[in-house]
């Protein structure tokens, strides 16, 4: 676990719930106002070049491939959890090393990507990973490509269920839970990962600062969503 | 499923095995050892099995992976990836099947032959 700083989060790590059942995995809808603008633009031109860096998602390749786009699948969350990365520093405190991570991920030689769906990850990802991989993220997309994120408000407990989405083509999106081996657990033991902390909008628009404009959409179940423009 | 031949009609390379350099040939393959190199099936299937461990181009008319495989996928006809696969590489090919559970880090790039469309599925 990274070293943590506060800079207007609120953490759940020191949380000890440990009542939560889990639920049987089951797929739910969302109506996502991000996803409809998105989806606008994918109905609308052709041949654009998508980045999905949620779990692997049959439906969403079919969806975008049959429109005739490129499609880029990573699973970033999945890749942050890999005990390779994890190693301490002087003080004996566990350090994720954000530069091997992005030397092994988000590498795409001359591909540049007129939209990047990364869903929940900056929630659910080791902090000391979150801005390189915007910083990355930045550097990958076209001028004017579309970013979408959710982001959880204060009302969103630590154990929120973590989702991957499905694109249905529309402003639904199908919402599946992830569940995985996590870092120092036995790999037949999987869990859905949990909530790292709540960001604020400052934030979110500080994460995003590089990017041309930022749009919020407020939804009533505790998730922000976030469109950004490269 | 279980993918593994029934018949001698594929070439099998069993999971004790370890190749190292080019491979190409005539009929259908089953790795379930490990490649490391290149794979040219051009015209037949090649079938990565549970214990597969592949790090090699492929270009063939079918793939299968139930297994490991790193590197470039180039199938003619379909690519499926069952739910223990872990892929990492682009894949271009005509249509594509991901089972729920697949990994796949890379492009996917469907060759669309005319009149026909791509597809994935679960």
């Amino acid at each position: 676990m990274a070293v943590l700083s506060d800079h207007g989060m609120k953490f759940f790590r020191s949380s000890t719930n440990q009542d939560a059942v889990p639920a049987a995995p089951q797929k739910l809808n969302r109506r996502s106002s991000g996803m409809g603008e998105i989806s606008r633009l994918l109905n609308s031109q052709e041949a654009l070049c998508v980045l999905d860096i949620g779990a692997t998602s049959a439906n969403n390749i079919r969806l975008l491939t049959g429109k005739g786009h490129k499609n880029y699948s990573e699973d970033l969350l999945r890749a942050s959890l890999d005990p390779a990365l994890r190693g301490k520093d002087e003080n004996g405190n566990i350090v994720v090393d954000s530069k091997k991570f992005l030397d092994e991920n988000l590498v795409y030689g001359n591909a540049r990507f007129d939209v990047v769906l990364i869903w929940n990850l900056p929630d659910y990802m080791e902090e000391s990973l979150v801005k390189p991989t915007i910083d990355r993220l930045w550097s990958v997309m076209k001028p004017g490509g579309f970013l979408l994120a959710f982001f959880h408000t204060r009302d969103a407990g630590p154990d929120s269920t973590c989702y991957r989405y499905h694109v249905t083509g529309s402003d639904m999106l199908d919402m599946q839970e992830v569940k995985f081996a996590l870092p120092g657990r036995p790999a037949s033991e999987k869990q859905s990962p949990r909530l790292q902390r709540v960001f604020n909008n400052r934030h979110i628009e500080n994460l995003f600062r590089d990017f041309a404009s930022i749009k919020f959409f407020l939804a009533r179940d505790a998730i922000r969503e976030v469109l950004v423009v490269r | 499923m279980n993918d593994a031949p029934q018949t001698g009609e594929f070439a099998h390379i069993g999971k004790s095995v370890v190749i190292k350099g080019e491979l190409s040939g005539s009929e259908d393959l089953y790795v379930d050892g490990n490649v490391e190199g290149k794979i040219e099936m051009r015209s037949h299937s090649l079938t990565v099995g549970p214990n597969g461990n592949v790090k090699a181009d492929v270009t063939a008319k079918s793939v299968v992976v139930q297994g490991k495989l790193d590197g470039s996928v180039n199938a003619s006809d379909r690519v499926e990836l069952r739910k223990s696969a872990l892929v990492t590489g682009d894949v271009t090919t005509q249509r594509i099947a991901i089972e729920e559970g697949a990994f796949l880090k890379g492009k996917v790039d469907i060759q669309k032959e005319a009149g026909k469309a791509g597809s994935a599925s679960s």
